[in-house]
């Protein structure tokens, strides 16, 4: 107890102002009709036709991207941990230097490079290969999500594999450890928590977004993100749009929960 | 022949990250507009950058933003840490829990909590509002990264200091301070990284009239982004490229050094 509690007040005024009191105002907006008085309408519009199939969409686009994103980073973490480009902070350099391209400018790049006439297809060409049209599918969307966010899945993965004592490997194979059962046993137990931390990074935002599916969908692929930014920024209905997300807040909290269940040290974060 | 598959792997995954990346630089030095065709190398979009007053607003509100929230939620973050260090460990785990949550929900949710809240006080939206919500969203990257350092070795030199004579104020400045240096510095660079890139958050806080470099370049998607925004990208990436290479390179210097 050498450090007064005092010095954490500033932070409790924005856990109050930033986080706490922003969402009992979505809650009041969720929970309030546009005419005024109480009403679930908001919530249970969730369940109209148009938006469970923008939900649905967005789930298994969401569930996709996060596993392409994990079969991609797993072995990525292996093969840094071995490699010496894995040291030296050296590694988390290369991953989080491409934001300071524009997130946005990057994920418009994509357009660039599967036009009918872009870049990929002029490489195809040349190969002998057959064109692709992917542009303005949920194939694209995939693309972009994976893209945008498999830094943040390879990151936690990596600071949990990083964290493996080589002991433990070693003495598995004096053991008799097989390879295979040994990555089973040794390996893959030890980065539940990085997995987990992973999955929930990428899978929210991959959820919710409506950027990467404006502009690699083309107006076609419509997410349950597009539908609540167009209920602020086009229809101006808040009350609608809060209810909205006050349902996607129950992902949000399935996320938190598992979490808390899996990562209970917080080794899993991704700095 | 193993190893081999594994680099090959990495320069793979490495293409894939830096590929669109390319692809802007290149494009910025294109003299037609096209997105598709380059035609001929040209400098005209960087003169034009500089000379669009539109560009250069939304350059220092970016900038100003990234800079004063990166710093206010570092220098809030450390005390937190500080702080929550003498509480009760039921207290801290609700602090923390609350600390995740703006990190691990999802930015339109947070950006439209936050802009919600504003009208509801009837704050108008504009400068200080984005730069409240980036300090909101910024503040638990800083915790979790100065937190891991302050453990019970910290304490216990404190007190070592306070016993040899150590003014609470000196003690702190040359024993806990030093300690939670790296930390502090991660911190630092994450929010002003996280606060560059962000565009949703901002998107939602922000009123009319006022653009980052964000706002500005989703403004123009529809009509087509004009190419002195690539340029403007491009010169921002190259100096974060160089003054990271910088820090990286003096860091595995001393790695070396002290190994």
């Amino acid at each position: 107890m050498t450090f007064s509690k005092k010095w954490s007040a500033p932070f409790i005024v924005f856990v109050i102002a930033g986080t706490v009191i922003p969402i009992l105002s979505i809650a009041y907006y969720g929970f309030t009709a546009r005419g005024g008085g109480i009403t679930l309408d908001n919530i249970t519009a969730m369940f109209s036709a148009n938006h469970m199939q923008a939900l649905g969409l967005s789930l298994l686009l969401a569930l996709v991207s996060t596993l392409v994103c994990l079969i991609v980073a797993f072995p990525m973490a292996i093969v840094l941990r071995d490699s010496k480009f894995g040291k030296q902070g050296f590694t988390i350099f290369v991953l989080i230097l491409p934001m300071w391209m524009n997130f946005l400018l990057r994920t418009m790049a994509w357009q660039v490079l599967l036009e009918r006439a872009g870049v990929i297809n002029g490489i195809l060409q040349a190969l002998g290969l057959p064109r692709q049209e992917m542009m303005n599918t949920p194939g694209a969307v995939v693309l972009g999500m994976v893209y945008d966010f498999l830094p943040f899945m390879i990151l936690p993965i990596y600071n949990a594999v990083m964290k493996i004592d080589s002991h433990l490997i070693e003495a598995a194979y004096d053991l008799g450890a097989g390879k295979a059962y040994m990555y089973r046993k040794v390996i893959l137990p030890l980065c539940v928590p990085g997995i987990v931390s992973g999955i929930t990074m990428v899978f929210i935002p991959a959820l919710t977004t409506f950027v990467i599916s404006n502009m690699l969908g083309g107006g076609k692929v419509n997410l349950i993100g597009n539908i609540i930014e167009q209920e602020f920024t086009v229809n101006s209905n808040w009350y609608l749009g809060s209810g909205l997300s006050l349902v996607m807040m129950v992902f949000i909290i399935i996320s938190m929960v598992l979490l808390e269940k899996f990562d209970k040290t917080g080794e899993g974060t991704f700095i | 022949m193993k190893k081999f598959f594994g680099n090959l792997y990495i320069v793979i995954i490495m293409l894939f990250l830096y590929l669109p990346i390319l692809t802007l630089i290149v494009l910025s030095f294109n003299e037609a507009k096209s997105m598709s065709v380059f035609t001929r190398f040209s400098l005209k979009w960087y003169g034009e950058m500089f000379h669009s007053k539109l560009i250069l607003g939304a350059l220092v509100n970016t900038f100003s933003i990234a800079l004063l929230a990166a710093l206010i939620a570092t220098i809030i973050g450390t005390m937190a840490v500080i702080g929550i260090d003498g509480m009760k460990q039921s207290t801290q785990m609700v602090l923390m829990g609350c600390n995740n949550i703006p990190m691990l929900n999802a930015d339109i949710v947070t950006g439209i909590a936050l802009m919600l809240s504003f009208l509801m006080f009837g704050i108008s939206l504009g400068y200080c509002t984005i730069l409240f919500s980036h300090i909101t969203f910024c503040i638990p990257y800083v915790i979790l990264s100065v937190r891991p350092r302050m453990n019970k070795a910290t304490d216990t030199l404190f007190e070592a200091a306070l016993d040899l004579g150590a003014s609470r104020g000196y003690a702190f400045r040359k024993v806990v301070l030093p300690e939670l240096l790296p930390g502090i510095a991660s911190g630092f660079l994450l929010s002003f990284t996280m606060s560059i890139d962000d565009f949703i958050i901002t998107h939602f806080t922000r009123g009319a009239g006022i653009n980052t470099i964000s706002t500005l370049i989703y403004s123009e998607v529809k009509i087509g982004i004009r190419p002195s925004l690539y340029a403007l990208s491009t010169v921002i990436f190259l100096i974060a490229l160089v003054v990271l290479l910088v820090v990286n390179w003096n860091n595995i210097k001393n790695e070396r050094t002290a190994a």
